[in-house]
């Protein structure tokens, strides 16, 4: 069983996100990055899966040179193989981001033969576009589906679970087969020393892929408007609780 | 010249989300000169067809076709590409829930065109449109403009309210057969299992949250034990579902369930942006905090500084004794 994931390095800001003075990225300037926390657990479900039934896990993304860095984490939690596509620019748009995944992946696949499975994360966690694993699965000609929590994998068949109000709803998708994965259809593992030792060795492709621009370009980013109100400190430590229980019974909580 | 909603339903249940798409679609339509029309698709369609013309679709087409027995994101995707082709639609409209943001995203692959995703705003122009949409889950806001032969957008969950035309329009029942492929039921559900539960998270009135200040599965009885006396649930952090003392149904915040309580109760969670949009729809928030500058008490209207391993059982022994 061969699985492709494809993750995106993200910065991972704190209280508020801020943007660089032209308004054209986050300022990362005193961030650390990490891998979307969607992808992460689609790389989590690679390796249960791969685990379950055999087979490797390669783990593909778009992304400046430091993504490797995202690659060598899924290095360390059990992937096996690595594909950088690099780019220049802080991010490409969803039409070109997938033109480039979808085309770095068949060349792939021209040599090593069809991915029984390719996981995406149900949306990248800055962007958010909810397209590029969508338009992928297209361009490859794979069933997809997004909103992944559960999936098990028997006869050539992916079953897969998608949670909707009050239940789920089940699909199951012939193989190969692409899906999108929401974050809890796990709990990702924590590097191992071992894992860690693992990742400084792992040997990362580089794909370098020319594509055109999309139909959506980013003019700006902003925040948006927050109104601020001042805290009302009811108290400190356990003497404020009949504070807060009086604020309890104003709100008609307490009946 | 049209702008076509996608209409979703559940066997014949029209969603609420659709409404608002309607409601966001009518006045955009008006500025960009086109007619608003609408589809429905599937079993159950004709039904659900029934309250568009009163939310303003001049047009409403009923796609109908054997393999469209239940949802399935790549036949609806194709129904409406087909539809799009042959009705003269320059714009689709729908609502950002996970089978919107999923169908609008097949139609663009199928139609080779961009697709903007949860817009705030959106301004018709004769040349390039542009969008204020969503990132981050809220946190951020990115202006874009799109170049495009159709323009494909979603609009960000509860930007605007449903609400019914001023005048209803004429809402002329159509129906649409588009051409399907057999192997389109390949991602049509099949089977669907049903979860009865109580209070959910993302409906409780009363949400006790903990976060890594509390410490450990087991020391998130007295969270329960406050929620249980409220009628609420216990939410979390995902520094807590990521140490794996409560499942990530609990997880408030951008890539958990988004709350809406009259109060949420935020105990040892330090308020990283990624949570507080999970949260901010909250009506009233109460911080329990050791460290009075951190981001959850800067942002809620009442707070209390202090360890929540005492206060929380203080506020549950005060709430008993009032009660007698
Ligand atoms: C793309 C992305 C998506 C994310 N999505 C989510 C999401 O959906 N939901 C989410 O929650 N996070 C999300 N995160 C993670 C987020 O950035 C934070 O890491 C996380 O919310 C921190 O959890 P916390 O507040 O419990 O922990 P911490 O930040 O460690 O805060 C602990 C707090 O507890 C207080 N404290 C400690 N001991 C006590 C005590 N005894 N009594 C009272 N207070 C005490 C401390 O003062 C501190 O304020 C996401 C991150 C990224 C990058
Ligand atoms: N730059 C990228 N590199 C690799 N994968 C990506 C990239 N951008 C998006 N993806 C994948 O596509 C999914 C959907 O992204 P999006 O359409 O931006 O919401 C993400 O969860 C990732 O799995």
């Amino acid at each position: 069983m061969r699985i492709l994931v494809c993750v995106k390095r993200v910065p991972a800001p704190g209280a508020r996100i801020n943007v660089t003075a032209d308004g054209m990225a986050v300022d990362s300037a005193h961030l650390g990055f990490t891998t979307s926390p969607h992808e992460e657990c689609a790389v989590e479900e690679a390796v249960r899966l791969v685990g379950e039934h055999g087979g490797e896990v390669t783990v593909m993304t778009l992304g400046p040179a430091a993504a490797e860095e995202q690659l060598r984490y899924a290095a360390s939690v059990g992937a096996d193989r690595f594909v950088l596509v690099p780019i220049s620019e802080v991010d490409w748009d969803p039409q070109r981001t997938a033109a480039a995944l979808a085309g770095s992946i068949a060349d792939v696949e021209s040599v090593d033969g069809a991915f029984d499975l390719v996981l995406f994360g149900n949306e990248s966690a800055d962007a958010g576009g909810f397209q590029v694993g969508v338009r992928v699965a297209h361009a490859l000609g794979r069933p997809v589906v997004n909103g992944i929590k559960g999936v098990d994998i028997a006869d050539g068949v992916a079953s897969a679970r998608r949670e909707v109000d009050g239940g789920f709803e089940v699909y199951e998708l012939p193989l190969p087969a692409v899906l999108g994965v929401k974050e809890g259809i796990n709990l990702p593992r924590y590097p191992t020393m071992k894992g860690r030792l693992a990742s400084k060795k792992a040997e990362v492709a580089v794909d370098e892929r020319s594509v055109e621009v999309g139909g959506q370009v980013r003019v700006r980013l902003h925040r948006p408007v927050e109104t601020v109100s001042e805290t009302v400190i009811l108290g400190t430590g356990p003497e404020a609780a009949p504070a807060v229980v009086d604020l309890l019974e104003e709100l008609g909580l307490l009946p | 010249m049209s702008l076509l909603v996608i209409c979703d339903h559940d066997r014949g249940t029209l969603a609420e989300a659709s409404l608002e798409a309607l409601a966001f679609g009518r006045p955009l339509a008006i500025l960009a000169g086109l007619e608003m029309t609408a589809v429905v698709i599937g079993e159950g369609a004709e039904q659900a067809a029934v309250d568009l013309a009163a939310h303003g679709a001049s047009t409403v087409h009923v796609a109908s076709h054997e393999l469209l027995t239940d949802f399935g994101p790549e036949a609806w995707g194709e129904t409406v590409a087909q539809l799009v082709r042959a009705s003269g639609t320059t714009v689709v409209l729908a609502c950002g829930t996970d089978r919107g943001n999923e169908v609008v995203a097949h139609v663009a692959a199928r139609l080779d065109q961009p697709f903007v995703a949860n817009c705030r705003s959106v301004e018709p122009d004769a040349g390039d449109w542009t969008m204020t949409r969503v990132q981050w889950g809220g946190s951020l806001l990115e202006d874009v403009k799109l170049t495009a032969d159709v323009v494909l957008v979603t609009v960000a969950h509860h930007v605007v309210e449903p609400a019914l035309a001023d005048v209803p329009a004429a809402g002329v029942v159509t129906s649409f057969r588009p051409d399907l492929d057999a192997a389109l039921a390949r991602t049509v559900v099949i089977d669907r299992v049903v979860l009865t539960r109580g209070v959910t998270l993302a409906t409780a009135p009363v949400v006790v949250g903990g976060g890594r200040g509390v410490g450990s599965a087991e020391a998130f009885g007295p969270l329960e034990e406050l929620a249980d006396l409220l009628g609420g649930v216990v939410g979390c952090s995902r520094a807590v579902t990521n140490n794996g003392w409560r499942p990530h149904s609990d997880q408030v915040g951008q890539t958990g369930t988004r709350i809406a309580p009259e109060i949420y109760i935020a105990s040892g969670i330090s308020g990283a942006i990624q949570h507080w949009v999970g949260a901010m729809a909250a009506r009233n928030i109460l911080a329990i905090n050791t460290d009075s500058e951190a981001n959850m008490v800067a942002r809620a209207g009442h707070a209390v500084i202090g360890d929540l391993h005492q206060v929380i059982p203080a506020i549950i022994e005060e709430i008993r004794r009032r009660r007698g």
